[in-house]
């Protein structure tokens, strides 16, 4: 019997994410990933006595994006407060946070579950600073020796997007992280990249019996930073819970932590150990008003996000499996898009791009906005395919080798001699040779065997080398043959 | 008249007529401190190699016959909580002993521009904590006018300094009274500006949304000229303001007919000196005779601003100090056997007691459970302070009130007794919490002792405590009195 006959689940998920400014969000350093340790720092970053945060205005022009991309209320007023606590990856022993007045709050989301769209709540974002990064002498933080600081990453701005307790399945936890992570690089407010530790999501999960109304006692484990170990996790999580409460005991609330190599959770701390944050309004920083003309500026700068991007190419004619792959990135939609603005036919551009380019794409292990042939040479090789310059057929080996020279189609198609035969003339010269050297087949048509006009046509293209157009010799040799 | 004892402006007038060098300066200043910094004790950290480099800048383009600009080659020195680069920066605590800033305070960085000379950086309260300069982890500054009594403080050294004739001009910072009260104590010229008028960039904080700097001054001239060099907006400090800054000296007006003052009886009430309450009527009655308004008024919220700033301050403060923990500059226990007890035994070594009371007091204050009923209160009367002067500065120009409820006490006197010493800030205290200005300045000696009247005006009004204090100092030779006190007799 599984887990899920006895319980329902139920998770909210917080999730830190980087936001794409140059500089940090206090000073002017770097944001850049790496680099040599403590390069990246100031005075400021640093916390040294004496230093005061100057805000950069773009982390709230970012937080405002993402905040109207995930239907969120942005605040008239707020304001930073300090989260205070010590641990040696945090300069100041306070990380510069936004408390009561969040940036913003009551947002939504749209995912799809196999019942259908559901909602998922965002309860608010807010923005704060990153933290620096310990690196420890020995092999792990409980036997070395000593530790070592690199405070690069502090002062790295964070949205933290903290959603409502509405998933009621792991599908529906990814189904979130997945639409999240999309709105976040689409809108451009984040580069995502998760193996670099720009996202990181905390995952709050309880067990209720089927049936009950009430939340069951949660715990929350941190600092996750890929879908799969998300997966895992809950797993685990799920499962370990479902044992405590089958014994008969009571889920402990505290805050665990992943091991990734053991596949478990652990525990970290307790709530009676919970930290006392100590907030108060950030004293060094005025608080902020943002007049509803600056939230309109930044409504304007919102790309079409993917929901609306699969519906309008499914008006086009797509189907919905193909509109979700090809804006499952925001580099493949926008291609599309580009194409499709010198394309006739949606459909055929869609199999093109979906089938032979993706195909090469991944053979060559490059990405879509790193791909040699542009939007606009795809559109082309399709057009010539409608326009009946060149066959289906022929067109795979003009792309395999638009690929590999970055030549146009046509170019290809003309130096190669690709095209197809469309004279009328040149056609009918060969379908009398091909009636000429078959007459038991054009015997078998004239009985009234269908089935035979194929051999017909295949031989026709046969001694064309495939340059015939097929659509033309198959009405040409029904008129011959009347 | 010796040089040391000269104003900004006199030295000035003697430097472009090339009367004397700034070198010549400069040697004068080092001689006299190291005549008499034995007994007074003002400096923390002197720096008269680098003193001595900068006046030959300025002698050098004297001698290019270039104009100088009002504090060129004027020997000057710093509280020790404003960063100076590449000079050792203590905030007179052992958590910062050997603590040397990478950049300058804000402050620092336009004295430099303007040309003064840094000879050094002044002792203090630790962490400015304190009203006597007696909770300095190193050593007591003396008043020069009684060996035997304090300073006041925090900024007692540079008090001390300006009066005992260590430097023409200095720097403190103001939280609760830290500037006027020491100003007054030692009987010099003391302003504490608008919150947000002077830079707070590297000025180490104490309490974020009360520190300001301001300058001590000989008298009123100097700190209108010190002024001008300080203030104005930062971009560096988003709490300072981007206001029309003015020049200072077009304020210096022996003229206040006319102007309206206000004496808000709260302030003396019960608790002030019956000497220092003669010398202050006396005062009033001079402004009267001077030509301005002279009207008492009320301001009901007054007595709630010590129990506000005793809250909102060690809150501020608890969550400031919290970097000092020695993981990368400053003091670091010898002794641990991990991270926290490395953070526990170096915080517990490396701060006094007063700095830990204060860090105790603010970390409650902000606790779950208690936030609302202390931090949160205090944030509230903050409001009905700022309300009081709202409403009494429409209809008064400048109020005036004791800078503080006695003269300068003995040493130990208040040391033991956290309260009584918390008290000494009674008359200072509202005006941080409201953001106004005020000025402190000599308004004459009860027993001996110097007595200073205190200014306190509408924001970005420093100009209005200028016109005020230069009239009454136009008029009574107070500021002109010298402590008895020199290099050979003690």
């Amino acid at each position: 019997m599984s887990v899920f006959d006895r319980y329902e689940m139920v998770c909210g998920v917080e999730t830190h994410v980087e936001l794409a400014t140059k500089t940090k969000i206090f000073c002017g350093c770097t944001t850049e990933f790496g680099g040599e340790q403590n390069t990246h720092v100031c005075p400021v970053c640093l916390g040294l006595p004496g230093v005061l945060p100057v805000l950069n205005r773009e982390v709230v022009n970012l937080a405002i994006k993402a905040g109207l991309a995930l239907n969120c209320e942005i605040a008239e007023f707020s304001k930073f407060d300090r989260k205070n606590y010590y641990y040696p990856d945090l300069p100041k022993n306070y990380q510069t946070s936004q408390y009561d007045l969040p940036i913003c709050k009551n947002g939504w989301l749209m995912i799809e579950t196999a019942e259908g769209q559901k909602k998922i709540g965002i309860t608010r974002a807010h923005m704060e600073e990153d933290a620096g990064k310990l690196v420890h002498g020995g092999e792990t933080i409980t036997t070395s020796d000593e530790s070592y600081v690199d405070y690069n990453r502090t002062g790295v701005p964070l949205l933290e997007i903290v959603s409502e307790p509405d998933m009621r399945s792991i599908s529906e936890v990814l189904a979130y992280l997945e639409q999240l992570v999309q709105i976040l690089e689409y809108t451009e407010v984040s580069d995502c990249r998760l193996e670099q530790g720009s996202v990181r999501f905390d995952i709050n999960v309880s067990l209720r019996p089927r049936g009950s109304t009430e939340l069951g006692i949660r715990t929350e484990t941190k600092n996750l930073n890929s879908f799969s170990s998300v997966r895992r996790c809950m797993e685990y999580e799920i499962a370990r819970q479902a044992e405590v409460l089958d014994a008969g005991e009571k889920v402990v609330q505290e805050t665990r932590t992943w091991d990734e190599g053991r596949g478990i959770t652990l525990s970290l701390r307790s709530k009676e150990e919970a930290h006392d944050y100590r907030y108060f309004p950030e004293p060094d920083l005025v608080p902020m008003v943002i007049d509803r003309e600056w939230v309109e500026e930044i409504r304007k700068t919102l790309p079409e996000l993917p929901a609306a991007r699969r519906e309008r190419l499914q008006i086009l004619g797509l189907s919905a499996y193909d509109a979700e792959v090809i804006t499952s990135s925001k580099g493949l939609a926008d291609f599309f898009d580009k194409a499709l603005r010198q394309c006739e036919d949606a459909k055929s551009l869609t199999n093109w791009v979906m089938g032979d380019f993706t195909r090469l794409l991944k053979a060559n292990e490059v990405s879509v906005v790193d791909s040699p042939i542009s939007p606009e040479q795809v559109a082309e090789m399709v057009n010539l395919i409608e326009k009946g310059t060149i066959s289906g057929k022929i067109a795979k080996s003009v792309i395999e080798e638009m690929f590999a020279t970055g030549k146009d189609a046509s170019v290809i198609v003309k130096e190669k001699g690709l095209a197809q035969i469309s004279d009328e003339s040149a056609l009918i010269k060969i379908i009398d040779e091909v009636i000429a050297a078959n007459p038991a087949s054009v015997e078998d048509y004239r009985a009234g065997k269908e089935r035979a006009i194929g051999f017909l046509v295949g031989q026709v293209m046969k001694a064309s080398k495939g340059q015939a157009n097929p659509g033309l010799v198959n009405k040409l040799l029904k008129e011959r043959l009347g | 008249m010796e040089l040391t004892a000269k104003s900004a402006a006199e030295l000035h007038t003697l430097l472009e007529s090339r009367e004397i060098s700034a070198v010549e300066l400069t040697k004068a200043f080092i001689e006299r401190i190291n005549a008499i910094e034995d007994k007074v004790k003002a400096f923390m950290t002197l720096t008269e190699e680098s003193a001595l480099m900068q006046a030959a800048e300025v002698d050098a383009k004297l001698s290019r016959g270039d104009k100088l600009r009002p504090l060129e080659g004027i020997p000057m020195a710093l509280k020790d909580n404003m960063c100076t680069e590449g000079v050792r920066t203590t905030c007179s605590s052992k958590i910062l002993e050997n603590f040397v800033p990478p950049y300058n305070a804000t402050v620092a960085e336009l004295l430099r521009q303007a040309g003064a000379v840094m000879l050094g950086k002044l002792n203090m309260d630790e962490f400015a904590m304190g009203s006597s300069t007696e909770n300095s982890a190193f050593h007591v500054t003396r008043n020069p006018w009684d060996l035997e009594r304090v300073t006041g403080g925090s900024s007692g050294g540079s008090a001390a300094a300006v009066v005992a004739d260590q430097a023409v001009f200095t720097l403190g910072s103001d939280t609760g009274g830290s500037i006027r009260q020491p100003a007054a104590f030692c009987g010099v010229v003391g302003m504490k500006p608008t919150y947000g008028a002077v830079s707070r960039y590297g000025l180490i904080a104490f309490a974020s949304s009360l520190d300001q700097i301001g300058p001590f001054t000989k008298d009123v001239r100097d700190n209108a000229l010190v002024m001008n060099a300080i203030a104005g907006h930062d971009p560096k400090d988003s709490t300072s303001v981007p206001y029309d800054k003015p020049d200072y000296t077009k304020f210096l007006l022996n003229d206040i007919k006319g102007l309206k003052i206000g004496i808000p009886r709260e302030y003396f009430g019960q608790g002030i000196d019956t000497e220092v309450d003669k010398v202050l009527r006396q005062a009033l009655a001079t402004l009267g005779s001077l030509g301005a308004e002279v009207e008492e008024c009320s301001m009901p919220h007054t007595e709630y601003a010590m129990p506000a700033y005793y809250l909102i301050a060690p809150a501020e403060a608890s969550s400031n100090l919290a970097r000092y923990d020695g993981v990368r500059y400053g003091y670091r226990t010898e002794d641990s056997e991990d991270i926290i007890s490395m953070f526990k035994k170096t915080r517990a070594e490396g701060f006094g007691s007063e700095v830990k009371r204060r860090i105790m007091l603010g970390t409650y204050a902000l606790s779950a459970g208690y936030y609302d009923a202390y931090y949160l209160k205090a944030q509230k009367a903050r409001t009905l302070i700022k309300q009081d002067f709202d409403r009494v500065l429409e209809k008064f120009d400048v109020l005036v009130a004791p800078t503080a409820p006695t003269v300068a006490f003995k040493f130990g006197e208040k040391s033991t007794d956290p309260l009584a010493m918390y008290l000494s800030d009674v008359c200072t205290v509202p005006l941080n919490l409201a953001g106004l200005p005020g000025i402190t300045l000599p308004a004459g000696f009860a027993g001996g002792m110097p007595v200073g009247l205190q200014l306190m005006g509408k924001p970005f009004d420093e100009g209005t405590l200028y016109r005020v204090a230069y009239t009454f100092e136009q008029n009574t030779d107070f500021h002109k009195a010298k402590p008895a006190f020199s290099g050979e007799v003690a």
